[in-house]
């Protein structure tokens, strides 16, 4: 139980997907302009790198190790991640249209986010069981949704500032982001 | 200008992928620690980048429109499994230091960004100079990146110690931070000297309808807001 406590920790404030690896970049510079629309972002990832470690996970153990086609794991996940993308948006848009709306475009956008990938291929990496691949993926996710919406208040409050005019733009998202960087070294202190 | 040289020029300086389109911006920030690392990824995603732009250029004709991008993937992800395991057996050192960025190679958007915006529109020659030039461009700014970090963090150029002893090596610049700063710094000296960048629209649009996928989403997004 620990461990799995341990997991979720670890993903999600010690070893951050975008602070701290560099998942998921450009949407994390891109979409954070607007609170509203990093809210909905983090939440469309959080429900799809969830559910793509799990599939990912069961395919890698049942189907591609036992065949001993793990060379193909690269193929085999970014196919299975794009069609997931598709299935989800078509179940939701039927099944619950509310959820729908408020995802918005954000849904089809992560297809390109690197950190669904980069999850399911950690994941192998450290050999984890299923529960243990669900939860660190949610809690990567949830890491993800922390940094965008941490770096979204900033730039709101960023909006009113005079910056020197060099560094509008991307340059002064970035200094932001290497701030909240440094904030977040501090967690690899936690020792438990 | 000739238009194969051309497109060498395009890739390294006109639209260099990483400093003037902000493409490929994760390898960029991960990998970037040690200048040996960077060259290293830079390389490995053009010799995948000449390859796919090469393979997609020759198929453009026989591939479907509607199912173009799976497609593009499956090519993309297969080289990249290639390099991947051309790596492991003859640069393990390399292959360790990189880890899981080189499988992320599929993902970048370099790559299939120029598979959608030129080689399914141009011949097999262009298209592996286009590759060839992208590559270099992406390969330059990746080493620069990683040159000034190396040097700052650890007081190395390519392991090799040159600042004196003297010099405390600054371990941040090493660290994840680093790498936001080195970048925001470098895009900034950029657009003092008034070399123009698309970051602007990157980070205001935040659609920036630049990559393949992206472009995709775009369009779904153009017409779900026209309804």
């Amino acid at each position: 139980m620990k461990s799995l406590i341990l997991i979720v920790i670890g993903s999600a404030l010690i070893n951050n997907v975008v602070l701290n690896q560099f998942l998921g970049i450009c949407s994390f510079l891109g979409v954070s302009k607007q609170m509203k629309a990093s809210v909905s972002l983090g939440g469309a990832v959080i429900f799809v790198i969830t559910i793509a470690s799990a599939v990912a996970n069961l395919l890698y153990n049942h189907v591609l190790a036992p065949l001993g086609l793990d060379f193909m794991k690269t193929i085999v996940f970014i196919l299975v991640i794009a069609a997931l993308v598709q299935v989800v948006e078509m179940f939701l848009k039927k099944k619950s249209p509310a959820v729908y709306k408020a995802l918005g475009i954000y849904l089809p956008l992560i297809t390109t986010n690197c950190a669904v990938l980069g999850v399911a291929l950690t994941n192998v990496q450290n050999s984890y069981g299923f529960l243990e691949s669900v939860l660190a993926g949610f809690g990567t996710a949830a890491g993800f949704t922390i940094a965008i919406v941490l770096l979204a208040s900033i730039r709101s409050r960023m909006r009113e500032e005079d910056i020197p005019a060099p560094l509008r733009g991307a340059p002064i998202v970035m200094i932001s982001a290497a701030l909240m960087s440094i904030a977040f070294l501090g967690f690899s202190g936690l020792t438990f | 200008m000739n238009k194969y040289l051309e497109r060498l020029y395009n890739g390294i300086i006109r639209e260099n992928p990483t400093l003037i389109l902000m493409l490929g911006m994760c390898p960029t920030l991960a990998v970037s620690t040690r200048a040996i690392n960077g060259i290293g990824m830079g390389l490995s995603s053009m010799a995948v980048l000449i390859l796919s732009n090469l393979v997609i250029s020759l198929l453009r004709k026989l591939i479907p429109d509607q199912v173009r991008l799976p497609a593009y993937i499956v090519v993309v992800a297969s080289l990249v499994t290639v390099t991947e395991l051309l790596m492991e057996a003859y640069f393990p050192a390399l292959y360790e230091a990189l880890g899981i960025y080189i499988p992320l190679i599929v993902v970048n958007c370099i790559i299939l960004g120029r598979a959608e915006a030129y080689a399914n529109k141009h011949a097999p020659g262009l298209s592996v100079m286009d590759g060839l030039g992208m590559g270099m461009g992406f390969t330059l700014a990746l080493t620069l990146v990683s040159i000034i970090r190396e040097l700052l963090g650890n007081g190395t150029f390519f392991g090799r110690q040159i600042l004196p002893a003297s010099f405390e090596p600054i371990s941040i610049f090493v660290q994840p931070p680093g790498a936001f700063l080195v970048l925001a710094v470098i895009i900034a000296v950029m657009n003092a000297i008034g070399i123009k960048t698309r970051q602007r629209k990157l980070v205001e649009s935040g659609c920036d309808g630049m990559c393949g996928r992206c472009t995709a989403a775009c369009d779904k997004a153009k017409e779900a807001s026209a309804e």
